[in-house]
């Protein structure tokens, strides 16, 4: 969690955002993140994001759902407290899949919503700082961060030559902290100021 | 477009599909000299089942590529335009299959062998209490109407589509209102189709076709799952071409994002098939009614538990493992083993919705499980005439339906 550095680009286009991802990862820049209003189909693939794991924790939220439900009915209807259902032997599978079946879909979708949640650092009063607002609306923000070797002329130089429509430096928060929208709270340090 | 766009059956392709054809035609005659010719209804009852499984499987597979290609049209599924032309293709061998299959039903339900079509026996009927009570259903009349209906109508609405595909080639649509008419037009020929399917293979056929072999054994969830069979298969059978006419530089157009989306396809309609499969079995496990039992006791637990345990794991633990992840979805090898495992073992599902209850012997109740490799003999037969008319059919047009309006969709697909 600190403050960085961060040269700023605003695209109003999505034909022009691709081909400038691809040559700005080219020139060498380490692109912070991409800000998009809506999903853009390949976008990962361009900027070069690995592949979630949030499938794999999801499946393995489904075994422990399988687990959990075929255990607890066997130990409560065998061992626990047997019941006659209609001659039927007290281990009837056939009658515990559907059981399983939904604690098994249960245990995936709540644990993979939560996850989720968790990677992306989503909840209530969890605060983070915003290159543009406009990137909720009708822009796309590339910010692209700034290290020691980032002469950040010409990184502004090079991110208006692929098209950019208004660039900025400005310093931010990466991390986030607890606070409200709707209140100002300069949680670390730094000012933020824009050039 | 260069000539990769207009496929040629290479030689070995047609000497393949011809060699599988004379395999389908020896187990036959084959089949024929040992059963269909005794004079033991019991034996002549193995040799029509055999036809009569695999007649039906092979011809509700290709349909189901018609069935794709609507249900994809009505949705607006426009990934599909890139391969198009395989599933029509496919959907084209539906004429032929269905002369076969429908000879082959008017000639159990017209012979004189009534072990596989217990309703076809008027003597019989007059002294069975549930017969008589089904006769408005279950009688000859009925069952040939509505056969030869139903082949006619999939062969003529089929043609339709495909010929609706094929008037744009060579006279694109200049205007977008000349495209939106197409399109609606296209449109309402699908739905017509899926209103047709859902009368047909979603609910009547299977239980005229399949389900009345145990004419005193009833499931109304069993036209679903023979549908889900079958649709599954048909995926399966589509995918198969797609990767062969792939690995033979053709479709340059269809790539690992729409091979990931039939694997999609294969793995959420495996589970289908599980959930339907499960269900119409724990209804009747639950309710335990004798009458209704009876059919999964010779399938679940007695002669017949081998084919119908093996034809659970390769229908359902195989695909559920196997097809989960993204990585053996978008690769070749794995998928190509899965459809051929798929079409396999739902083959086996037919197999043993089919043989156990004309081969039981109606005094000791007593059945067995026929030699399977006569079956799958003529069922090798079957693939080989389905190569055969498909890449006929295939050579005839070019494979991208280049002016179709939702063509550009599919070429920059993206999953």
């Amino acid at each position: 969690m600190s403050v960085k550095k961060f040269v700023v680009g605003n695209f109003d286009d999505e034909a022009v955002l691709f081909p400038a991802v691809k040559k700005v990862r080219r020139a060498g820049y380490k692109i912070h993140d991409v800000f998009t209003p809506f999903p853009i189909h390949g976008l990962d693939k361009a900027m070069g994001l690995k592949d979630t794991s949030l499938h794999v924790a999801g499946f393995i939220y489904g075994i422990a759902g399988t687990t959990t439900a075929l255990s607890f009915i066997t130990w409560a209807l065998t061992i626990d407290w047997q019941v006659n259902f209609g001659g039927k032997p007290y281990f009837s599978l056939p009658a515990w899949i559907p059981i399983t079946f939904e604690l098994t879909v249960l245990f995936a979708s709540v644990g993979m919503v939560l996850t989720f949640c968790w990677l992306c650092q989503l909840a209530p009063f969890i605060k983070k700082d915003h290159f543009n607002p406009r990137s909720t609306d009708d822009l796309f923000v590339m910010a692209v961060e700034c290290t020691d070797k980032t002469n950040e002329q010409e990184a502004l130089a090079f991110l208006n030559s692929v098209g950019a429509k208004d660039v900025s430096v400005q310093y931010r928060e990466t991390g986030w902290w607890l606070g409200r929208y709707d209140q100002e709270t300069v949680r670390y340090g730094k000012k933020v100021e824009a050039v | 477009m260069s000539n990769r766009d207009q496929f040629v059956a290479p030689k070995r392709y047609n000497t393949i599909a011809i060699a599988l054809m004379a395999i389908g035609i020896l187990s036959l005659v084959t089949l024929y000299i040992t059963h269909g010719s005794k004079d033991n209804p019991h034996d002549q009852a193995r040799f029509w089942g055999s036809l009569l499984q695999n007649s039906v499987y092979f011809l509700l597979i290709v349909n189901a590529a018609m069935f794709f290609i609507c249900a994809l049209t009505l949705a607006w599924g426009g990934w599909q335009m890139a391969f198009r032309r395989v599933t029509e293709a496919i959907s084209a061998c539906v004429p032929v299959l269905g002369v076969i299959c429908g000879a082959i039903l008017l000639s159990i339900a017209f012979g004189s062998n009534h072990e596989i079509y217990h309703w076809t026996d008027a003597e019989h009927v007059k002294h069975d209490p549930t017969l008589l009570h089904k006769a408005g259903f279950l009688n000859k009349g009925f069952f040939a109407i509505v056969t030869v209906l139903t082949i006619v109508l999939w062969s003529v609405l089929g043609w339709k589509m495909r010929s609706l595909s094929r008037s744009l080639d060579n006279n694109p649509i200049p205007t977008v209102e000349g495209r939106k008419k197409y399109m609606f037009n296209n449109t309402v020929w699908a739905a017509i189709y899926i209103v047709v399917f859902a009368l047909t293979v979603m609910s009547s056929i299977p239980w005229l076709w399949l389900m009345s072999i145990d004419a005193h054994w009833y499931s109304t969830m069993y036209s679903w799952y023979t549908f889900a069979s079958t649709f599954v298969a048909g995926i399966a059978l589509i995918t198969l071409f797609v990767v062969f006419l792939k690995n033979n530089g053709y479709l340059q157009y269809t790539n690992k994002e729409h091979l990931h989306d039939l694997g999609k396809f294969m793995f959420a309609f495996s589970i289908f098939w599980t959930y339907l499969w499960f269900s119409q079995f724990m209804l009747i496990w639950y309710a335990n009614i004798p009458e209704e039992t009876v059919y999964f006791k010779t399938r679940a637990q007695g002669e017949y538990s081998g084919v119908y345990w093996l034809m659970f794991i390769i229908n359902f633990v195989a695909p559920i493992l196997i097809l989960m992840s993204r990585d053996s979805k978008r690769n070749y090898t794995t998928i190509t083993f899965m459809s051929l495992l798929i079409v396999f073992g739902h083959w086996l599902d037919f197999f043993q919705m089919v043989f156990p209850s004309p081969l039981t012997d109606a005094e000791t109740g007593k059945t067995y499980v026929p030699m399977i490799l006569y079956d799958f003999g003529i069922g090798l037969g079957f693939v080989g005439l389905i190569m055969f008319v498909t890449g006929k059919a295939l050579a005839k047009a070019p494979l991208l339906a280049r002016n179709h309006p939702l063509v550009k969709e599919s070429l920059i697909h993206h999953t």
